[in-house]
């Protein structure tokens, strides 16, 4: 191995510090110094609209992660099993939500999907109202989270020996107990991983859901949105009082997905 | 059960890996499929397993008589043991080899009593008992294999199907693994067809060996048949070393490089240019001449380290050749390099054309 330990490793902690632990520290520190635990308590965490802009970012960034997780194994199944004219085409536009400012696909999605877009003119007549509502949120966060789950997933597709297939259909496994007996465990640590950066990534997405969600209070008000309302306000410690909640929310969501990413991968040595 | 392939061909964009192949497998039998790569050898195995299909409209496979070629790989009740193994690594050795009574149908499903007792008599049966614990990465490269084994069996195939089974394995494990192999075919008797490209292995495991080249079949029979009288100068070559000569035949006699020696097996009715082919064991030497017809040569080098003493030799006429001697035989000459001796090829074989 080349030598640098001493150097690289001292390079990572100063990274980390200044880009990542002064910044979340200060802002837990700027929280607890000016507001008690109590006042914390009921403005951060039981406050009826704060408590409803969890619930709508959570449960629309676990819908969306999902939803991303099934997607993207789809599409990284075929951009890795499948030859066909324009593949290459098709992979790098995968990547294309990570370059596009979100604002610009929060936009570009409320325009098509609006009652009068495109494609929500045709939802409408329906009664189902996507733009501005719960869908919207979520098809943004589908849109901004696909990349990653793709990415992590090809790879891993792309090691599985495809003899492992064969042998299980010559034991007489069906395709689906192929799928989901040999290839879905064998792929579910990259799975879990996309699904944790897919979900991270919409916990705390902003530019996007800002143009699509419509931002009515109790329904469709995200939890960042609520952040940039408080400062608004000029409610500095509101606004911090909120980060802290979501800094703990992520720490805690992805350090369980960890464990489960460890727990899945036990028996696989490389 | 046998197994009958009867023209079958098989294209991969513009490469003939099967060229209208037929070939039949008694029920029972244990068969080696041998070529160098590229002969096909392994496409003819996928192809008879049902994980590959043949060129539309190209012949049939039987399996007992009854044509299976509609039939998935999943119905063909053959069991596959593949090159590296392809074991379920996030599986324990115990679940590599329920998997196969796990996924049938409910209907068809032995009980879970069943399967462990089937598993462990398995184990037992592979010498693996006490490992069933264990995972594919915490096992030698002979251990995961005869997992892989007792993972085929455990469906009760009607014919076993081995992809080179000993080629990722080091040459001693390989050794030991082959004769294992042959002991546990003649316990069990079930049909069986590997693909190899080592002739030792072929010729010293199976019961017919089947010499393949270029998408065909050069050559079906016994180790002893295909080793003695070989049918093609492919087979001749593939199946140890040997020494060519370009000759002439005429009346029953053969000539090439300053010998005339009696070629009374002219089965195939050669005249004219011929290629004469001599096994290094064959050719003896003699530091005299002894009337015998005989050619001069020059000892270029002696490897003495090994059962036999291989000579290398450089005749009058400029042309290299081996031989193979005991090494009592080679104690009783003194020959070193540049001493002159008298070579005789005992035995030859020779085949008509020019160039092979």
């Amino acid at each position: 191995m080349l030598p640098g330990f001493g150097l690289s490793m001292g390079f990572t902690l100063l990274y980390l510090a200044f880009l990542v632990l002064i910044p979340l520290g200060g802002l837990v520190l700027y929280t607890s110094t000016r507001i008690t635990w109590g006042e914390f308590w009921s403005r951060a965490v039981t406050d009826p609209r704060v408590v409803a802009a969890y619930k709508l970012s959570f449960g629309a960034s676990l819908i969306a992660a999902v939803l991303n997780g099934v997607l993207g194994l789809i599409i990284a199944w075929v951009l890795v099993r499948y030859e066909f004219w324009g593949k290459r085409l098709v992979d790098a536009i995968v990547d294309l939500p990570f370059a596009l400012p979100t604002a610009v696909s929060g936009i570009a999605l409320t325009t098509l999907y609006a009652r009068t877009g495109w494609i929500g003119r045709l939802f409408d007549p329906l009664g189902i109202q996507i733009a501005y509502a719960y869908p919207g949120i979520v098809l943004a966060l589908v849109l901004i989270g696909l990349p990653f789950v793709v990415r992590t997933v090809q790879p891993a597709l792309e090691d599985l020996e495809q003899d492992m297939e064969e042998a299980a259909s010559a034991l007489g496994a069906t395709r689906w107990q192929t799928f989901y007996r040999v290839i879905l465990p064998n792929i579910m640590p990259s799975l879990l991983t996309g699904f944790s950066l897919a979900f991270a990534r919409a916990w705390g997405e902003f530019g996007s859901i800002y143009f699509i969600a419509g931002n009515m209070p109790f329904k469709t008000e995200i939890t960042p949105l609520l952040i940039l309302i408080r400062l608004e306000q000029f409610d500095y410690v509101g606004a911090t009082a909120i980060g802290v909640v979501m800094l703990v929310a992520a720490f805690f969501l992805l350090l369980l997905i960890n464990l489960l990413q460890w727990w899945s991968r036990r028996h696989q040595a490389s | 059960m046998s197994i009958e392939v009867r023209n079958i061909s098989k294209t991969f964009g513009s490469f003939k890996a099967l060229d209208n192949v037929s070939l039949t497998v008694k029920a029972g039998e244990l068969v080696a499929l041998l070529g160098p790569s590229g002969s096909g050898k392994t496409t003819l195995l996928r192809i008879i397993a049902g994980l590959e299909q043949a060129d539309p409209g190209s012949g049939e496979i039987l399996l007992n008589d009854e044509d299976v070629a509609d039939r998935h790989v999943s119905a063909r009740g053959v069991g596959f043991v593949f090159q590296h193994y392809a074991l379920f690594r996030h599986m324990s050795v115990f679940e590599n080899v329920a998997f196969g009574l796990r996924v049938k149908r409910r209907r068809e499903r032995p009980s879970k009593a069943f399967i462990r007792q089937k598993v462990h008599d398995l184990l037992k049966l592979v010498q693996l008992d006490g490992l069933a614990g264990r995972y594919p990465h915490q096992l030698s490269g002979g251990q995961r294999q005869r997992v892989a084994l007792a993972r085929a069996l455990a469906v009760e195939p009607r014919v076993l199907l081995l992809d080179e089974p000993f080629g990722a394995l080091d040459a001693k494990v390989r050794k030991e693994l082959r004769s294992w192999l042959r002991r546990l075919h003649d316990e069990l008797h079930i049909t069986s067809v590997f693909v190899t490209h080592d002739q030792d292995e072929a010729l010293e495991v199976a019961d017919q060996v089947v010499v393949m080249n270029r998408g065909k079949i050069e050559q079906v029979g016994t180790p002893d048949e295909v080793f003695h009288q070989p049918a093609t100068e492919f087979v001749m070559h593939f199946l140890g070393d040997v020494n060519t000569f370009h000759g002439r035949v005429n009346q029953g006699m053969v000539q090439f490089s300053e010998l005339e020696l009696p070629f009374p097996e002219n089965r195939q009715q050669i005249v004219g240019d011929a290629r004469v082919f001599v096994r290094p064991y064959d050719v003896t030497i003699d530091t005299k001449t002894n009337g015998l017809p005989a050619l001069e040569a020059k000892v270029v080098r002696v490897h003495s380290a090994g059962p036999l003493v291989r000579v290398e030799l450089l005749t009058k006429a400029n042309q290299y050749l081996t031989s193979e001697i005991s090494q009592e035989r080679f104690a009783t000459m003194n020959i070193r390099p540049e001493s002159t001796v008298y070579v005789r090829p005992r035995h030859i074989r020779v085949f008509a054309g020019r160039e092979g």
